[in-house]
């Protein structure tokens, strides 16, 4: 887990609308190390998935990436020249989406489809290409793989199609796959199965993922990093089980306070009170400090990066939570650990 | 797939008769033909002979039914004008209005789809706006007066090419054709032109809007994930996605194309169908007319029946509903 494969660095994503200009991504920073699966978790407009996007350099106008670095094993992507960026698409980081339904091309057979992949980046044979397609749906279990080949996207399931597009983005064996909601629209058992593929996957080929979720529960069971993105900002970062076992941010508390599966069965769910800022009307300082219990006249500065664990965890707050504050979630942690 | 063409048959049967018994009893609500056919001076003895001799004196019921007899055996009568078999007298005209509407639709087609998809490729571009300015011109301005001021252009003031008629044709497997020729390629740029100048915006308008619409899917997101170049994203995962819609407009504009090319073919003294069935109305040349109106019907139903038929093989979904 040490060498790192993915170095984002003050990432910065503005979108110019005419209501004026927002950063979606306003300064995000995170290693993803060699196999390694790292959760980005936040609620929606948070700026997750742009990030995801500007990883890829697939953000459209009137989006644009206007600072920080994205090192693909030590290399720069933001500097590369869009011919040699799109070489890099799919062949060295690739990506997966929400909506399996909408991601593969309704028109087109599904080997049609992964064959062009396979071909973009290697001038092999269409026998070739359709072989590495087959072996790659193989790896992603799916049954009779060479039968799959030549069925059309509506003929599987939405697992099966959210397979085929894992399968799809293995195809060069990239170092990074990022995946945005991958099973967001998938029945919760066909989510366990792919979350639990996901996981051998990335242990036995060395692909890392960065998993963009809302969902804590999917980044508990697969994540083994999380950072918690909150009005374009990651708020908190570490360790997943870390992070879920004692949160330091108070906006990554109050999300794990919400989470159904933790409480007592009737008793009424804590919330996040208000909602998140607007992009366009971020108050000054820490934007969570509208919403923040904890706030105080100092979180009209901008937050200070607080680290612990040896800087192996941080969280972006004035006001981080001590360890032994957190006790509320001690007996669900302790049945999490003995499953 | 031998079930829905079965089907389709059926329906198109159905239709061609509702169509023939529409036509027929309208066009007997015209007039009494027999005034057109026969000298005013004419006795009372020939009128009467003559009107027995085209069974005008049975009832409509009567005339109809021998009228749908004979057409079964491919005889739809012999034109009051030219005295010559209907269908041979429509078939003599069929290639030339055939060619017209062939080459305007190819015109329509080789460049109205590439500058729609450029257009719907690059919408904010400058050249995107002058397609689409140029797209509105082509179905907002009325067919006669452009045809007026191409031949006041090209013809007159330029002279580069004729103002008019078919020039030499040539006969291949027994069909006349013209474009096979530089002369009479020339004498059909300007009617060809002419008539595919609607379409063009057309098809421009539909290939941008498609354009705009699967260009923002996550499928072509997804194949830009997997670093495809952006001409194989297009031609791969667009082109066959909005062909759907272009293909129905495809398939209704040739059809009108074929029928109703009157306006382009008078303008241009062109010898094709549309003035042939100017002419039988002006005349009231009562074969020829339903004669030619059953035939635009069988045209639009063959035509629908085969963009129905791509549907299928554009779009699998339809495919597997169909076979169902």
């Amino acid at each position: 887990m040490s060498d790192v494969v993915l170095s984002v660095q003050g990432l910065e994503t503005a979108f110019s609308t005419r209501a004026g200009t927002f950063k979606a991504v306003d300064g995000v920073s995170f290693d993803v190390g060699r196999g390694e699966i790292v959760g980005l978790v936040g609620e929606s407009g948070s700026g997750k998935s742009v990030t995801g996007y500007s990883i890829l350099g697939l953000v459209e106008p009137p989006g644009r990436i206007v600072g920080g670095r994205v090192e693909l094993d030590g290399e720069n992507l933001l500097a590369l020249a869009p011919e040699k960026m799109r070489r890099m698409r799919g062949a060295r980081v690739a990506m997966v989406f929400q909506d399996p339904m909408m991601t593969l091309n309704p028109v087109l057979r599904i080997g049609t489809q992964m064959i062009a992949a396979v071909r973009a980046h290697d001038p092999v044979s269409k026998a070739d290409a359709r072989t590495r397609a087959r072996d790659a749906l193989g790896i992603v279990g799916i049954p009779s793989p060479e039968e799959r080949l030549d069925a059309y996207p509506h003929q599987l399931s939405g697992g099966m199609r959210q397979r085929v597009a894992i399968a799809t983005a293995l195809l060069h064996r990239p170092a990074v796959i990022i995946a945005d909601e991958p099973t967001t629209a998938l029945d919760v058992s066909i989510q366990g199965q792919i979350l639990a593929e996901v996981r051998r996957l990335a242990d036995e080929t060395g692909t890392a993922f960065v998993w963009i979720t809302h969902d804590l529960a999917v980044v508990s069971s697969l994540a083994d990093k999380v950072c918690v993105m909150y009005a374009g900002r990651i708020v908190e970062r570490g360790p997943a089980d870390d992070v879920i076992a004692s949160p330091r941010h108070p906006y990554t508390a109050g999300l794990l306070a919400s989470v159904p599966s933790l409480h007592e069965p009737g008793a009424p769910l804590p919330q996040v009170p208000g909602s998140a800022p607007p992009p366009l009307q971020r108050p000054e300082g820490c934007a969570f400090r509208p919403r923040c219990a904890r706030a105080s006249e100092a979180c009209l500065a901008d937050p200070p990066l607080a680290t612990f664990d040896d800087a192996r965890r941080a969280a972006l707050c004035h006001h981080p939570i001590e360890p032994d504050a957190w006790t509320s979630f001690s007996t669900s942690t302790a049945s999490r650990n003995a499953s | 797939m031998i079930g829905f063409l079965i089907q389709r048959l059926i329906q198109a049967i159905a239709v061609v008769f509702v169509m023939s018994l529409i036509v027929f009893v309208g066009v007997y609500a015209i007039g009494n033909p027999i005034d057109v056919l026969i000298d005013p001076a004419a006795d009372q003895a020939l009128r009467e002979a003559l009107i027995r001799q085209y069974g005008f004196d049975q009832p409509l019921p009567v005339q109809y039914v021998t009228f749908l007899g004979n057409m079964l055996t491919g005889d739809f009568g012999e034109s009051f004008v030219y005295r010559l078999p209907v269908l041979d007298l429509i078939l003599s005209r069929l290639p030339a209005t055939l060619e017209l509407a062939l080459s305007a639709m190819l015109i329509a087609t080789l460049v109205g789809i590439p500058l729609g998809i450029w257009a719907g490729y690059k919408p904010d571009s400058l050249s995107a706006k002058l397609i689409m300015g140029f797209s509105v011109l082509g179905f907002s301005v009325p067919t006669f007066w452009v045809g007026l001021l191409l031949i006041m252009v090209f013809a007159v003031e330029l002279g580069w090419l004729p103002s008019g008629g078919r020039g030499p044709t040539q006969e291949v497997m027994g069909v006349d054709v013209s474009i096979l020729t530089g002369e009479g390629l020339s004498h059909i740029l300007l009617p060809a032109f002419n008539l595919a100048l609607f379409k063009l915006g057309l098809l421009i308008r539909l290939a941008r809007a498609g354009m705009v619409e699967v260009m923002s899917s996550d499928f072509v997101r997804f194949a830009r994930a997997q670093g495809l170049p952006e001409r194989q994203v297009v031609s791969l995962h667009v082109l066959k996605n909005i062909a759907i819609p272009i293909v129905t407009v495809f398939g209704l504009e040739f059809g009108s194309t074929l029928a109703f090319a009157v306006v382009t073919e008078t303008i241009f003294n062109w010898p094709g169908m549309g003035k042939l069935i100017i002419d039988s109305i002006m005349l009231l040349d009562r074969p020829v007319m339903v004669a030619y109106l059953i035939l635009v019907v069988i045209l639009f139903v063959t035509i629908n029946l085969v963009v129905d038929l791509t549907y299928g093989q554009l779009d699998p979904r339809i495919r597997t509903k169909g076979a169902a």
